[in-house]
């Protein structure tokens, strides 16, 4: 309890008025035999499922009631959290030691900086790691931290273009753009023959990754503790980004809220492409005049001098090391079901999520699933981002240089000088640059 | 000074004759009532106000982070078992470098974010202060219908602060936004608000005005019905103007009010963290941060920078300090109680 209170105190002393969220939740442990029997599992399990409330929880929520027809005495308090909250809210009730959700979804970010935490569970030697090896490379990899594996892949996911096929055909573009070059012709064609615009880029950190791997750039070295950011390939991928504003093939982003106007805009069909991840299908799927899965396009981001590819994200379960030592059978049960090629099928088949185990891709839900399809090669083309405790950190000085870059101006080496000297100072000292 | 515990004392002269006993003894004596009686305010300022305080510049001169406060690291596995490897970067006392590197730049950007602050806290606090001034005097006279603008007017102070930041956040909104969509409408280009510096620390000032006003207007307003009617009535009978009854009756007889209220929104604007947090979110880069809305992304983002945090609180704490120190002179000369 030290540690909390040393906490409160900073908090109390900075004259910041913040309240931390010190949740209150009950533990009730209950015995969980080591059985074969399903049914003697008795347990309690709190779940915080950060995914989209509207769009993807009712089918988180299916799932349970699924799991439950073969455990009926473990029962699962399923709680929706705030994706923007869960990884201060989880490390502020872990670190109290009370109130933390007994299996979190976390994003793939987040579990390196858990783990070196001591806040998770390291899952080696159990029932959930048993088929490793059918678990997709690239997402099993954010699980692991300083040789132990922490986490079970949920969903995989990376960026893709994604557009309106009935504006690229109305603009008698017959096939998706695949390079740089392409995208702005195509974009330019678009906002000439239709009353929409081509192309709207999201000046933000994550979303500029494609065009910086497309030239071969990376943000950090882990491996040999070097940070690249500021590399002539990053400079080369912003600056064409930078020119797909200002030649006019993409619309001019605003610099607030510009994720929230791209999706507006796209699902009003005023702009024609966009550059996306498979969480937001089930979104613009909905929306009302956008024309459903028929009309949705999905293809792999262009690709630049070097290779194509969106940075590898996605969600992975994982197990507070606060919960009880009894109620682990139980939790184990519980992951390895929602983390069944069968399960992952089902979350394909309802919200075209994509799923991390490579048999579950024979399934025929998942076959059959054109959006998955379509993004399989995205995955495919995926590229790892550094796992390590400090990856978190990278995006907020990558943000400010988006800005920078596609609204203010600035010329990219500059603004990627000042990132490097950022994640120097800030986030990796022992880094060199 | 002496000890007060007794000594099992030779015959004992009577007590406060003539063995003189010490200043603080004597007091005690007398006053020990009043002691006890602040007693319970002294513990709870220490518990409250004392212990976080220096608490906080311990940790500011510390490199605490969430990373490396715990002594040692434990991992257990699902297995069973528990393995704990000692913490290999430990936190530990580093003195001043978080104030070096804070104050010459090399983390954050303090100068730029405290230059804003300044203007942004003038800015407000200026029209804060005028516009209810104005408000005030108009709702101070009888006229129809006064209860309901009053109520009207304190209408914003009333709306949670994230309702309106969010409100006003979206009329500024570049392309769905009402703001833009009345210049339009005007004949005139919409505006990208939020891409300069400028336009978008103004969005966020319109926004805190708003949220300010009703509160200088009310409290003005209970000053100026402290203000004696015999006063104006005097003042018209001699063929003073309205202009000359404001300059000279109302003004000096709001100054004790004025003086508590500018400091208090002074301080409230300066450490107003929702507004621009959540209608500016600092962009465009960070350009429109203030101090805390700096502060807070620097050391809470990721893994949490407990030292740092200490370090910006530090800072702006003395800063205000500094701030209300000069106010209260420059109140004192002027003769005030406050």
């Amino acid at each position: 309890m030290r540690r909390t209170a040393r906490g409160i105190a900073v908090l109390a002393s900075a004259t910041l008025a913040l309240s931390v969220a010190a949740c209150g939740g009950e533990e009730k442990a209950a015995e969980g035999q080591p059985a074969v029997d399903p049914a003697s599992l008795t347990a309690e399990l709190t779940w915080w499922d950060t995914s989209d409330p509207k769009n993807e929880g009712p089918a988180f929520q299916e799932l349970i009631a699924k799991f439950n027809q073969t455990y009926p005495n473990v029962k699962i308090n399923y709680q929706s959290v705030p994706f923007g909250e869960a990884q201060n809210k989880f490390k502020t009730a872990a670190q109290a030691k009370t109130g933390a959700p007994d299996i979190l979804r976390a994003e793939v970010a987040w579990v390196p900086e858990f783990a070196s935490l001591g806040h998770l569970y390291a899952l080696d030697g159990s029932e959930l790691l048993a088929d490793e090896s059918d678990f997709l490379e690239t997402p099993l990899a954010s699980n692991k931290f300083d040789g132990k594996t922490y986490g079970v892949p949920q969903v995989t996911d990376s960026l893709a273009l994604m557009y309106n096929k009935e504006l690229l055909n109305r603009a008698g573009i017959s096939e998706p753009p695949k390079t740089w070059a392409e995208l702005k012709t195509a974009a330019k064609t678009i906002k000439d023959k239709t009353d929409a615009e081509g192309l709207y880029l999201n000046p933000a950190g994550y979303f500029l990754l494609p065009f910086m791997y497309g030239e071969g750039g990376d943000l950090v070295d882990a491996a040999n503790k070097k940070i690249i950011i500021n590399s002539e390939q990053n400079a080369a991928g912003l600056a064409i980004a930078k020119d797909l504003i200002d030649s006019g093939a993409a619309a001019k982003p605003s610099a607030n809220d510009a994720y929230g106007t791209m999706m507006t805009l796209f699902k009003e069909k005023k702009v024609a492409m966009i550059i996306n991840g498979p969480w937001e299908v089930n979104n613009v799927q909905q929306a009302p005049d956008f024309g459903g899965l028929e009309n949705l396009g999905i293809a792999p981001v262009p690709g630049g001098s070097t290779r194509a590819g969106g940075p590898v994200g996605g969600h992975n379960y994982v197990i507070w090391s606060g919960m009880p030592q009894e109620k682990v059978d139980a939790a184990v049960a519980f992951v390895k079901f929602m983390s069944s090629a069968e399960s992952q099928a089902f979350l394909s088949e309802k919200l075209g999520l994509l799923p991390t185990r490579s048999s579950a891709y024979d399934l025929d839900a998942v076959k059959n699933n054109p959006t998955v399809a379509a993004f399989q090669p995205v995955v495919e083309a995926g590229v790892g981002r550094p796992w390590i405790p400090e990856a978190g950190q990278f995006f907020g000085p990558l943000d400010q240089m988006a800005t920078e870059v596609l609204i203010q101006n600035k010329d990219p080496k500059a603004a990627l000088d000042t990132v490097a000297k950022k994640y120097k100072a800030e986030v990796v000292p022992s880094y060199e640059n | 000074m002496t000890t007060v515990t007794a000594e099992p004392a030779p015959p004992s002269p009577p007590p406060g004759r003539s063995a003189r006993p010490s200043r603080l003894r004597r007091s005690w004596e007398q006053h020990w009532y009043a002691w006890a009686m602040v007693l319970p305010v002294v513990i709870v300022l220490a518990v409250l106000i004392f212990y976080p305080l220096v608490r906080g510049i311990w940790i500011s001169l510390t490199n605490l982070t969430e990373a490396n406060q715990a002594a040692e690291i434990c991992t257990r596995s699902i297995t069973g078992g528990e393995v704990c490897a000692e913490n290999p970067n430990r936190w530990e006392f580093v003195g001043l470098d978080n104030y070096i590197n804070v104050l010459s730049g090399n983390v954050g950007d303090f100068w730029q974010w405290t230059g804003i602050t300044l203007i942004w806290t003038l800015g407000c606090v200026v029209f804060h202060y005028g516009l209810g001034l104005g408000l005030a005097v108009m709702l101070n006279r009888p006229m129809r219908g006064r209860g309901l603008y009053r109520v009207l007017l304190v209408l914003p102070w009333a709306v949670p602060a994230f309702v309106s930041a969010f409100a006003w956040k979206f009329i500024f909104n570049e392309r769905f936004g009402l703001a833009n969509s009345l210049l339009t409408s005007l004949g005139i280009d919409s505006v990208d608000w939020f891409a300069n510096q400028w336009t978008s620390l103004l969005t966020a000032i319109i926004t805190n005005i708003w949220l300010g006003v009703p509160f200088m207007m009310v409290a003005l307003l209970g000053g100026m019905q402290t203000i004696p009617g015999e006063l104006y009535e005097a003042a018209e009978i001699d063929g003073a103007s309205a202009w000359q009854r404001f300059r000279n009756i109302t003004l000096p007889g709001l100054r004790p009010v004025s003086m508590t209220v500018i400091l208090l929104g002074t301080i409230w604007t300066f450490n107003m963290f929702p507004i621009i947090f959540l209608v500016t979110e600092g962009q465009p880069a960070g350009e429109t941060e203030i101090l805390v809305t700096g502060a807070f992304r620097a050391a809470f983002e990721g893994i949490r920078n407990y030292s740092l945090a200490s370090t910006y609180g530090v800072l702006i704490l003395s800063i205000l300090l500094v701030f209300s120190l000069f106010y209260r002179r420059a109140l004192r000369k002027q003769g005030e109680v406050w």
